[in-house]
């Protein structure tokens, strides 16, 4: 039996900045993971992953990332995901450190 | 100080224009990723979880003040205003930006630095011994050597598309602190007969199948060196497995083909190399060697030392533990922890850089080495001096008194920057020297290595801790695993795995009970956490570590 699909999001690092960004539904890259589009299938997800190639001239490495649907979006199930989403834990670096702006 | 000759500095400038144009290639888009990936990697720029890092290195963990304060100079206007020092004598900037970093490589390039060869599989920055020519038990001074072999290794023709990195270190004292047993090719300088020549310690290695090396000639003579290591690298390049990258080191090559066959296929391929090498390389090492000249030690009456060390308790422990004999017995070399209790193992602020710049110029013939340890060293120092360096450390937060204790641990930047990690290892190294802190504990435990790796890789040495601990991430969560036994120097041995791994809450507890535990087991303060173990084998320590199965058991 195939194993069954777990939500994904799409996620890569800017190519100028190098910070973590989400794919959104409208094909816009986010540095806020709630406001990526939580993908529901494969072959949805593959696609995305697909598209988001194309699209190296924006980003690096993009690949797809577990995520679960919460409150006010797609919300990491892993920590290195939740990691990615604040910065080190050694100082207050990285988006922990700047306010997020909403796409 | 060895300083680039105009070849050295073209070459440098040439990369970075060269660079500089590809990173534009790269924006307007005539460069795939995949294309500038190796571009990038070849300029030590990597892409981790949060940023680009640009990794420079720092030649047998040499500096100046001038190349201090250009690291300060390029921490602020660049990054985030401060530099991580790591075990492989880099310094890694954690921030900057794809479009600042050719302006950052012609920063260096002005100071004589780069990032050249600092990733890739070609020869990797050579290391040495952090307290080279100062050090009271050295034969000879091991740059010369590492930088005669960064010379004849850097864009070697045949040495570009190794199977895989390749590393050397090289010693120049019996006490082993370049780990050279587990280094690719580990050069120990040794005497026989007033004559001076090299130990040649091949096929160690960390990462997921660590090995301690082995010798491969006991007495190499100094003028076969190049030829010697070129038949070394040649034999490896041949015969080292491309199929598989976790079988391509040497260490592997040397496991598989077993010591004697490489020894002999290294010694036919030598007869080819030797004849090409001709001397020329021996009057490039006269000269190198000149470049690295002691300084005109100036003679001062060591009183103020004794005075301070006499009336000051601070100043003793400091004394005590963060110096180490010079050869010039009214010298010292002084050891600048980056380990404040709580702080980032390696990090140096700007300002910091600035000041360790300073003290560098004004007392210690302008001389700073960058340790494995990732600790700062000022390896020339009047004794006379220690008091005014002392206070001046202390007012910039540089004065911990941890040098080869609980607290002086090794951790690699791990899941809170790097993209292989499986756990973080900072925050564990944090926790651990906050809790020996409060516990005030550590100059009784006396000397203990505490190494750090956020995965398999092993960048933090924990296999030749004497306490290793390896993050890894278990079904989802952070995980911890400790190895007993390791030791990097030359009686280097791989820790045992203790047992199953610990959360991130149960480590720092569990490391407690082992290192107060063995307070218990020894035979006295002489008796270090190593030689305990050695004496008593793992079982008491699993015990400490373990409690609940020793009761299960009883
Ligand atoms: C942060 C980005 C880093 C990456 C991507 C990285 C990658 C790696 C990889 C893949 C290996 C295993 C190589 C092999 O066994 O063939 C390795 C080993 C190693 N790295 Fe790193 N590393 C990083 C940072 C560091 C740092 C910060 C240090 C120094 C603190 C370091 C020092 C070492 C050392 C000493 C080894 C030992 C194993 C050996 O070569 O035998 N690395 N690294
Ligand atoms: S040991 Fe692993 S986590 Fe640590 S720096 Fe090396 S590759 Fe990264």
């Amino acid at each position: 039996m195939p194993r069954p699909f777990t939500p994904k999001v799409v996620t890569a690092n800017r190519l100028l900045e190098g910070d973590a960004v989400w794919r959104t539904a409208s094909g816009d890259w986010s540095p806020d993971l709630a406001q990526a589009e939580l993908i529901a299938d494969a072959a949805t997800a593959e696609l995305r992953l697909l598209e988001a190639a194309a699209e190296a001239h924006l980003v690096v490495g993009a690949y797809l990332a577990d995520a679960a649907a919460g409150a006010d979006g797609p919300e990491p199930t892993h920590f290195r995901e939740a990691f990615r989403t604040r910065g080190p834990s050694n100082y207050a670096h990285g988006k922990q450190a700047e306010p997020q702006e909403k796409a | 100080m060895y300083h680039y000759n105009d070849f050295d500095d073209a070459f440098v400038r040439e990369r970075v224009s060269q660079f500089r144009a590809q990173v534009e290639r790269r924006i307007s888009g005539a460069l795939t990723e995949e294309e500038f990936k190796p571009l990038r990697l070849m300029n030590g720029l990597y892409l981790q979880l949060h940023a680009y890092m640009l990794r420079v290195a720092i030649p047998y963990g040499t500096l100046d003040s001038r190349k201090m304060r250009q690291l300060a100079y390029i921490a602020e206007r660049w990054d985030k205003g401060y530099g991580h020092f790591t075990t492989r004598q880099n310094i890694q900037f954690n921030w900057p930006r794809l479009r600042d970093v050719p302006d950052i490589l012609e920063a260096l390039a002005d100071v004589e630095m780069h990032a050249i060869q600092t990733s890739g599989n070609t020869i990797r920055n050579v290391t040495a011994d952090h307290f080279a020519g100062a050090a009271a038990d050295e034969i000879a001074d091991p740059r010369p050597v590492a930088e005669l072999l960064r010379q004849w290794s850097t864009d070697h023709p045949q040495f570009q598309f190794l199977p895989r990195k390749f590393k050397i270190a090289v010693s120049g004292s019996r006490n082993d602190r370049a780990v050279t047993r587990a280094h690719d090719i580990g050069l120990e300088i040794v005497e026989r007969d007033g004559a001076i020549g090299y130990r040649v310690i091949v096929g160690g290695g960390l990462g997921r199948t660590p090995m301690i090396g082995k010798v491969l000639r006991e007495f190499l003579p100094q003028e076969d060196l190049l030829a010697y290591v070129e038949a070394v690298v040649s034999t490896w390049n041949l015969l080292g497995r491309r199929d598989n990258k976790f079988k391509s080191r040497i260490k592997i090559t040397v496991h598989e083909h077993g010591i004697e066959d490489i020894s002999r296929l290294v010694e036919a391929e030598f007869a080819q190399t030797r004849p090409g090498f001709a001397g020329a390389d021996r009057a490039m090492l006269a000269r190198i060697e000149a470049a690295f000249a002691p300084p005109a030690f100036v003679a001062k009456s060591p009183a103020p030392h004794a005075a301070a060390r006499a009336s000051d308790p601070v100043y003793r422990a400091w004394a005590d533990t963060n110096l180490t004999a010079h050869r010039q017995p009214d010298h010292a070399i002084v050891t600048v922890s980056l380990k404040a209790h709580g702080a980032t193992p390696g990090d140096a602020s700007a300002d910091q850089m600035r000041l360790l710049a300073d003290l560098a110029e004004r007392y210690a013939y302008d001389e700073l080495r960058i340790s494995h340890e990732q600790n700062v060293i000022l390896p020339h120092v009047a004794r006379a001096d220690l008091p005014a360096i002392h206070a001046a450390l202390t007012q910039a937060g540089l004065a911990t008194a941890n040098v080869g204790l609980v607290s002086d641990i090794i951790a690699c930047p791990g899941m809170d920057y790097c993209s292989l990690a499986t756990a973080r290892s900072i925050p564990i190294a944090q926790q651990i020297a906050t809790r020996f802190e409060e516990l005030k504990v550590e100059h009784d435990v006396g000397p203990l290595k505490i190494k750090i790796s956020g995965c398999i890789n092993a960048c933090g040495h924990h296999h030749v801790g004497h306490i290793g601990i390896l993050g890894l991430d278990r079904a989802g969560v952070e995980n911890y695993q400790v190895t007993l036994g390791g030791d990097h120097t030359e009686t280097a041995a791989i820790g045992e795995r203790a047992g199953p791994g610990f959360s991130a809450d149960e480590i720092i507890p569990a490391i407690e009970r082992l290192v107060l535990g063995y307070l218990d087991l020894r035979e006295g303060r002489d008796e270090t956490f190593l030689q305990a173990y050695r004496r008593l084998g793992p079982a008491p320590f699993k015990a400490l570590l373990y409690p609940e199965a020793r009761s299960d058991a009883a």
